[in-house]
């Protein structure tokens, strides 16, 4: 599968990031995409044809790995990695828009791509709020679906056509297992980097809004005392 | 073996900012390292499961005596091992970024405030303050940026975590699977009836292998280590001639001094070739000053070219750093 479209996208992302925002990108970019295209794939590649049960009635072995598995980890990881990223989208397309807007009335409207004010702040912000929301969302939907975080290597399934309850066994559950919680932990490292741009970004607003409040309040008093002078 | 192009990107950056060791570090888990992993992944290892035969007719005995072998596929653990070597470069490199980026903006409000006519006291304070956090940054006379003081203590932290992330996973190793791949497993667990033998598929390559990127990895703790000492003598010198240093008077120094051609630290600001040469300091501390003579000196005195430096820029020639690495940035390899 290509990820390039995507990698491109991202990067478009990184100039109208905060400094939190670059490093969570390049966490995605270098723990979850590189790791799942060079490793994790490999590791769930033949996955049904090793998963084997200890029975010879032909249909039993599909029946319990599709029991067992609706969707595999892989793809689910996968998935995550599309929903995780796509909010950053509407920050690319917002600006998009306003730079278009900025052509058609030909004046600047963002000071600078750095800077983030107004409407772009509030894009950012949902955004963030979001992609952290994806993030817990896949994280409890892989323990709810695979009962945990660890891959058994022995499951028991008595649907039909099984005849009785058999064994089946899964492939590599100790390589699966670590990958799995490697994914589980760099989501963590994630959210936790969403959660702090969040409170980054309220921080600095609430303080920019109060130097305002501020510094007009004290041109306001100034310019009594000149009229009063005057 | 997959899409490594992003991450060369990055360690290609960092190959610049980096001293000489740790060019020569950079190239090793270039080549050895990433071409290995593509080569052997798919190849040797690709077949590792369906090859891995137990004498046994028991469903399910191969797949749990696999599972005991073979926790995590060496490949695997390669992947890993690689990815966790590099972060620390990388947060060095983020480091870097972050300072070019502060200095590029203290250049672009220092301009801003000396372009406004008036003679305020406040334009001067904040001039004065801007021109104090940029000395702190310490640039050189070629615009490029040096390092000292914070991105000094990154750069001596991240070599250090390198090394022992290095050496936790090469002991990782060993206590995992050793350093040989024998051809027999003979594994007891449920369901397996009795203890059965596995036959390992291409046990004597994978040896090869793995003793292959065993000698890489003790090559790369090696250059890490004698990094760390290199960086040290540096330090150590520096400072026992910094209190001799009040005697020498503070030299002016100029663009077309042939100084800026040692590389070992120096980092481009901005976008490279681009930015402007950046105007002396004269307010230089007399360690500042004492580096740049050292460097000078060294540089007169060594008879010929140390291997890893480029010719001088002025002649207008770019050396690749290594096979694969992009021709429009300045490389020093």
């Amino acid at each position: 599968m290509s990820w390039t479209f995507l990698r491109d996208l991202l990067t478009g992302v990184n100039k109208y990031s905060t400094g939190i925002g670059r490093i969570w990108l390049a966490v995605v970019f270098i723990f979850r995409l590189l790791v799942y295209v060079v490793a994790a794939e490999h590791v769930w590649k033949d996955e049904q044809k090793e998963f084997e049960c200890n029975v010879n009635q032909p249909g039993c072995e599909n029946v319990c790995f599709d029991h067992f598995f609706p969707i595999s980890q892989v793809r689910l990881w996968a998935l995550q990695l599309i929903m995780v990223s796509t909010p950053s989208l509407l920050v690319v397309l917002h600006v998009a828009y306003h730079e278009g807007r900025e052509k058609r009335h030909r004046k600047r409207l963002y000071v600078s791509p750095g800077m983030m004010d107004g409407g772009l702040w509030y894009t950012y912000f949902i955004s963030l709020i979001v992609k952290t929301g994806f993030e817990i969302g896949f994280l409890v939907l892989f323990y709810k679906l695979y009962d945990g975080f660890s891959v058994p290597y022995l499951m028991k399934c008595d649907l039909k056509p099984c005849p009785n309850t058999v064994d089946c066994f899964i492939s590599k559950p100790t390589e699966k297992t670590i990958f799995i919680l490697f994914l589980v932990i760099i989501s963590c490292l994630c959210i936790v980097l969403n959660f702090i741009e969040l409170s980054f970004l309220v921080l600095k607003c609430l303080i920019k809004c109060c130097v305002q409040k501020y510094s007009k309040s004290l041109q306001s008093s100034a310019c009594e005392r000149h009229n009063l002078i005057c | 073996m997959g899409d490594w192009g992003f991450l060369e990107k990055l360690l290609d950056q960092v190959q610049e900012h980096s001293t000489v060791v740790g060019k020569i570090w950079l190239t090793v888990l270039f080549i050895f390292r990433i071409l290995i992993l593509g080569l052997a992944g798919e190849s040797v290892w690709g077949d590792e499961q369906s090859d891995f035969e137990c004498n046994t007719a028991q469903p399910g005995c191969t797949n749990v005596c696999y599972d005991q072998a073979f926790p995590i596929s060496h490949i695997r653990y390669w992947v890993l091992q690689f990815l966790f070597v590099s972060t620390p470069t990388l947060v060095y490199l983020g480091h870097v970024i972050y300072l070019s980026r502060r200095e590029e903006r203290l250049r672009q409000k220092e301009g801003e405030l000396r372009a406004l006519p008036a003679k305020d006291p406040r334009v001067e304070r904040a001039l004065a303050t801007i021109e104090r956090q940029m000395a702190k940054i310490s640039v050189a006379e070629d615009g490029r940026l040096r390092i000292r003081g914070a991105l000094m203590g990154t750069y001596v932290a991240s070599v250090l975590c390198k090394s022992v992330l290095e050496a936790g996973f090469l002991y990782g190793q060993w206590r995992l699977y050793g350093w040989t791949m024998e051809p027999v497993f003979v594994c007891q667990r449920a369901p397996c009836p009795y203890l059965v033998d596995c036959f390992v598929s291409r046990p004597t390559e994978k040896t090869i292998f793995i003793i292959f990127m065993l000698v890489v990895g003790l090559i790369s703790l090696v250059l890490n280590v004698l990094e760390l000492a290199h960086l040290l003598c540096r330090c150590l010198s520096r400072g026992m001639r910094s209190p001799r240093g009040q005697d020498t008077p503070p030299t002016q120094r100029n663009s077309s001094e042939p100084y800026a051609d040692q590389v070992f630290f120096y980092l481009p600001v901005g976008d490279g070739p681009s930015s402007p040469p950046c105007p002396t300091y004269n307010g230089l501390s007399s360690s500042e000053q004492n580096w740049a003579n050292l460097t000078t000196e060294e540089r007169l005195a060594s008879s010929r070219a140390p291997l890893f430096l480029d010719p001088p820029p002025e002649s207008g020639q770019k050396s690749p750093s290594r096979p694969n690495s992009s021709a429009s940035k300045k490389q020093y390899v």
